[in-house]
């Protein structure tokens, strides 16, 4: 690790104005600290986001959930199940206990790796990313593989989910990291049905029409039969050929749908 | 019932206690004052040459010491290969020098080339960055057909050819077992894989290095199994200074599973540093250092072939395997594909015919050596798999064409087709307890709750066996062998009573310092907490090869027992001096000295007092003092034998396969310690689970190692491992050891690997895919997705 700055902010004005020159923020530091440890990164000064009271905790808003930016995984996963069990269980099975004690939320997003599970429930539940400028519609927010609608210093300070009827996330493990293989993202809404896969394509989670109109019509598992996504833009690499992360979209999808009820 | 704390006893394990409590002492918890730091700059090419190292920049830098490249050790002898292997043809292996550091060319990702010394490990780090090196990248030689079909394009130029030798086994009878496979009623033939594992012990490598300008005397603090071997081959073949001048200590070692027997260039290049600069040298490896440079495992390719009668009596077996030895041979990596290897391949059966040819290949990865089974688990994956496929072919039971060619108890001793002599055992009575444990009569009903519930269950046998307990010397040095491997202990009685055994084998993780005490104290008839088990020191122990394929009890608890009988023996005299009685008349029982036949009697502990304060003492004929070395040199090797069953549920949906049960019936001869050995089968067919599952060393066709980071690399968690059943009641002692024990180290990971494959390929069948004969290792979900839309 090269040697850096930490500047431990106490506000969100604070972070923001510590973030200006060029400054880049930490939040669980699950991501960045091993990247810095094998200096391919090399920030100069770090501002951590975790001390900020703003940016913690999940709470009821007025169209749903709002969880704080830097909120770790295992806060959302006991608080948000009250509110939104399907997200609360996502949470759950990030990573492993130290992770989801580290990682956050605003991390997770910001980062946006195409194996993460955040991504399907944010893009799944249709929820709005608020930063310390603007409110960005899951929709507009991600860009592909590790590239989000954030401009440079801008900071996710939290984000809100609709909650839906029914939903439920299914992820098939990639053996040795245990991020997303695949991850299917399903919910139900009264105006109908969200369906956002992670770790399978190229281009960072997505969402599938096919499987979101026929779950709006019959929100059955037998729905989905006979749709298949293709494998053109699926990763390939050691852990599955990009026809097996397409197979896969189509199981997941299924068990997500079964165990949302 | 065992004594409290004496043989058979599941005494816990003493050393835990520190090692919970964040006691324990690893070479990194050592700091010497003074000390600088190393760092190693490592090949980011597989093949390349170095045209130059400019380090000027690097040495301005805050902090450096010192830049160290392969110049500064061309001098110096390399890292020999342990064994001498013949072609078939009569010539010699071949064996290109291996530097303390790469000199002229680089030849996998991760070779080390320069050495950075600072005052702290970020200086040294910082600086590294600052070296120029002007390296030229040169094709690659990764696959192994390719590296000997293509001459123009070598590792070590100096050789002409990739390839290290072409080795047969046994030579004689390749042609009877030619004409067998002729006439076989029926053959069963599978080309498979050994997957490439890198070992990934706990605690990466370290050395700490310290030279005395006064005495001109070396100290090496290292993570070795064997440190008395690590000093022969650094003093005697590669720095040349007298082995007096050299002390090598490894304290305690978090983990080797193979990879810690080896020298590297790593702990000859701190220690010359350390005189260069008359300062100590710490280096600890990074986690991706170890995954480029520690010596990986496996990696063989093999066509296996089985002649049959019609009704599965085997007739003749035949392989011809493809071993990568990496870039550099490693001390081992001779023997583990050959002698290690080759000698297994009759298993426990009868086959009367067995030929095995293989070929080693230089590639531009990292060195491949022994990993735990180092050898066998190959061998016995080759052969339960092939048996697992006959037996499909031919219609039979997996229990069934097994028990119908297993040895029977009568045969022994048996000398296999193979070359090793069988001392003893029961592979019928282990292949019973297993059915009934792993209750295979209820298989079928298992497997439709499980078809309920959409998954395809599945049930694969192996019933293995290993030669450990390494090794006969004499035996060893006909085939190759350049070192002994005896050991030896002394047995120091302290004249309080108390007792300090100095033993060559090395514990990183065994448990040695609880299971020996409890034999000593059996032994003695006192408690084994009067017990310390010393080890790891060459300044303290005498001269033992250490730890590896299972022989720490089998060969260094031998010599234990042997020089705790000395002490006894000399016990008598005492004793008979003392009570003014005849030696001859002197019985030793239960920590007492006494005369026959009376109740005169001397404790052990009053005999010691006197060895010790020798007033009344036979001083005129026996020296004072109670202590005794033993050397043991093992009459053959030993034979753990077992029968495993694995049950898995396969997700035909998405190739997910599951363990759904694991049942280890063993044969180790007595058993010590009941709760160690079940801990070292739940260890070694976890790991086994691991090779099978999960387990995979990639690299690309550039030989840039895909799996470097556990990101990449599975390693199997707790949760992919099932509640184990372990039995070890179907035991046979060995016959040619004083403790009848055989070793249980490797077993479980050499038994486990093609009881899962079996398993999962009963499953696929039973499933309807019967046209998925074989399933490469690791059996992931991808693969077995793609094996079941195959067709
Ligand atoms: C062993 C391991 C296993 C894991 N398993 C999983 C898994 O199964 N599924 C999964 O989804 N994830 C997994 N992760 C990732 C982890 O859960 C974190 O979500 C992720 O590492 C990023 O969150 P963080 O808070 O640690 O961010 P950091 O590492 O602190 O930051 C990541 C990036 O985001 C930026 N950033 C951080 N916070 C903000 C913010 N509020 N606004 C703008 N930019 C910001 C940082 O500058 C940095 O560029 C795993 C991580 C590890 C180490």
């Amino acid at each position: 690790m090269h040697s850096f700055e930490l500047v431990k902010p106490k506000t969100l004005a604070d972070a923001v104005a510590a973030l200006a020159d060029g400054a880049q923020a930490l939040s669980g530091g699950q991501t960045l600290l091993p990247t810095m440890k094998q200096r391919l990164a090399d920030p100069g000064t770090l501002v951590s986001l975790t001390g900020i009271p703003e940016l913690q905790g999940v709470c009821q808003g007025d169209a749903g959930i709002i969880i704080g930016g830097a909120t770790p995984h295992a806060v959302v996963a006991r608080e948000a199940a009250k509110y939104y069990p399907g997200l609360a269980a996502l949470a759950g099975q990030i990573g492993d206990p130290a992770v989801r004690n580290r990682g956050t939320i605003g991390g997770s997003i910001a980062n946006n790796d195409p194996s993460a599970c955040y991504p399907a429930a944010v893009l799944g539940s249709g929820a709005t990313i608020v930063t310390n400028t603007r409110e960005i519609a899951a929709d507009d927010y991600f860009l592909g593989m590790f590239e989000t609608a954030l401009e440079e210093g801008e900071i996710v300070t939290a984000v809100k989910f609709p909650v839906p009827q029914k939903a439920a996330y299914a992820k098939f493990v990639q053996p040795a990291s245990r991020f997303a293989l695949v991850g299917a993202f399903v919910a139900q809404f009264a105006d109908g049905v969200r369906v956002a896969i992670t770790g399978a394509s190229n281009n960072g989670v997505f969402r599938w029409p096919e499987a979101e109109a026929a779950l709006s019509a019959s929100f059955t598992p037998e729905a989905l039969k006979g749709l298949t996504l293709p494998a053109d833009d699926m990763i390939a690499d050691l852990h599955g050929s990009a026809e097996y992360r397409a197979h896969l979209c189509g199981v997941m999808t299924k068990r997500a749908v079964m165990a949302a009820g | 019932m065992p004594k409290d704390g004496g043989i058979g006893d599941s005494t816990k394990r003493r050393e835990d206690i520190r090692f919970l409590t964040g006691k324990g002492r690893y070479t990194d918890d050592i700091n010497l004052r003074g000390q600088a730091y190393a760092y190693f700059l490592r090949s980011e090419v597989a093949n390349g040459r170095i045209n130059g190292i400019d380090a000027k920049a690097a040495l301005a830098m805050p902090g450096v010491l010192a830049v160290l490249t392969g110049a500064d050790f061309a001098g110096m002898g390399g890292n020999p290969a342990g064994w001498l292997i013949n072609s078939r043809n009569g010539e010699p292996m071949k064996e290109p020098k291996r530097p303390v550091l790469a000199h002229g060319k680089v030849r996998h990702v991760g070779d080390a080339y320069a050495v950075v010394i600072a005052e702290t490990y970020q200086q040294a780090r910082d600086a590294a960055a600052a070296v120029e090196a002007d390296i030229t990248e040169l094709p690659a030689v990764v696959d192994m057909a390719q590296a000997l079909a293509d001459s123009t394009n070598l590792v070590h130029d100096e050789i002409g050819t990739n390839q290290c030798f072409d080795w047969g086994w046994i030579e004689d009878n390749r042609a009877a077992v030619e004409e067998a496979f002729k006439n076989a009623p029926h053959v069963t033939t599978l080309e498979l894989t050994n997957n490439r594992l890198v070992p990934n012990a706990m605690e990466p490598r370290a050395s700490l290095a310290d030279y005395d300008a006064g005495t001109g005397d070396y100290k090496l603090y290292t993570t070795s199994q064997n440190p008395h071997l690590h000093r022969l081959l650094i003093a005697a073949f590669v720095m040349g200074m007298p082995e007096n001048k050299l002390t090598v200590i490894a304290p305690d070692v978090g983990g080797g599973f193979g990879s810690k027997i080896y020298h590297y260039g790593e702990e000859a290049a701190v220690l010359h540093a350390a005189k260069v600069l008359n300062r100590p040298v710490k280096w600890v490896a990074e986690r991706s250092e170890s995954f480029l440079s520690d010596a990986h495992g496996r990696d063989h390719v093999t066509k296996i072939e089985l002649a049959t009668t019609k009704d599965g009596q085997f007739l003749a077996l035949r392989s011809e395997t493809m071993a990568n030895v990496g870039a550099y041979l490693s001390n081992f990596s001779t023997a583990t594909p050959t002698f290690l290897h080759g000698t297994l391949m009759a298993g426990p059966y009868k086959t009367p015919l067995v030929y095995v040819n293989v070929k080693t290949v230089f590639t531009n990865t990292a060195p491949v050596d022994a990993y735990r089974g180092a050898g066998r688990p190959e061998a016995t994956f080759s052969i339960e798999r092939i048996i697992d496929k006959c037996a499909r072919e031919l219609g039979l039971d997996q229990a069934e064409i097994r028990r119908k060619n297993l040895l029977t108890p009568d045969q022994f001793p048996y000398t296999t087709p193979v070359g090793l002599v069988y001392d003893t055992g029961n592979y019928q009575a282990t292949l019973d307890k297993m059915t009934e444990l792993a209750d295979l009569a209820g298989f079928e009903a298992r497997r439709a709750e499980s078809a309920k519930r959409g998954k395809l269950r599945g049930l694969g046998l192996s019933t293995w066996i290993e030669a450990c307990g390494i090794a006969p010397s004499n035996l060893v040095g006909v085939l190759g062998a350049r070192v002994g491997l005896f050991d030896a202990a002394t047995v120091r009685v302290n004249a309080t009573g108390n007792i300090s055994v100095m033993t060559g084998a090395h514990s990183h993780g065994q448990g040695h310092e609880t299971v020996f005490a409890q034999i000593v104290a059996e032994q003695l008839g006192i408690p084994a907490t009067s017990v310390e088990i010393v080890h790891g020191d060459t300044s303290k122990i005498p001269f033992g090869m250490g730890s590896y394929g299972s022989r720490s009890l089998a060969v260094a608890g031998s010599a234990m027992t042997k020089a705790v009988d000395k002490i006894i023996a000399k016990g008598k005299k005492i004793a008979a001096h003392m009570l003014e009685a005849s030696e001859d008349d002197i019985e030793f029982k239960d920590g007492n000295f006494s005369v026959a036949g009376t109740d005169k009697a001397k404790s052990f502990g009053e005999i010691a007092f006197s060895a010790y304060v020798p007033h009344n003492y036979p001083l005129e004929s026996l020296e004072p003092g109670l202590e005794e070395t033993a050397f043991y040199d093992p009459g053959n090797f030993t034979y753990p034998a077992g029968a495993y069953a694995c049950e898995v549920e396969v997700d035909p949906d998405t190739g997910k396969v599951e363990i759904a049960a694991f049942t280890c019936a063993d044969d180790f001869g007595n058993v010590m310690n009941p709760m160690i050995v079940n801990g070292q089968v739940h260890g070694g067919v976890g790991q086994g689970i691991g090779q099978a599952l999960l387990e995979n060393t990639s690299y690309d066709e550039n030989g840039q190692l895909l799996t470097g980071s556990f990101m990449d690399y599975a390693m199997p968690r707790a949760d992919d491992v099932p509640f184990y059943k372990v039995d070890h009641s179907c035991n046979t002692p060995c016959t040619h050891n004083p403790l009848g024990v055989k070793g249980c180290g490797e077993a479980g990971a050499i038994g486990s690997p093609p009881a899962v494959v079996n398993a999962v390929i009963d499953a696929l069948h039973r499933g309807g895919h019967t046209h998925v004969s074989h399933i490469n290792m690791p059996v992931s979900p991808a693969r077995v997705w793609a094996a079941i839309n195959s067709k």
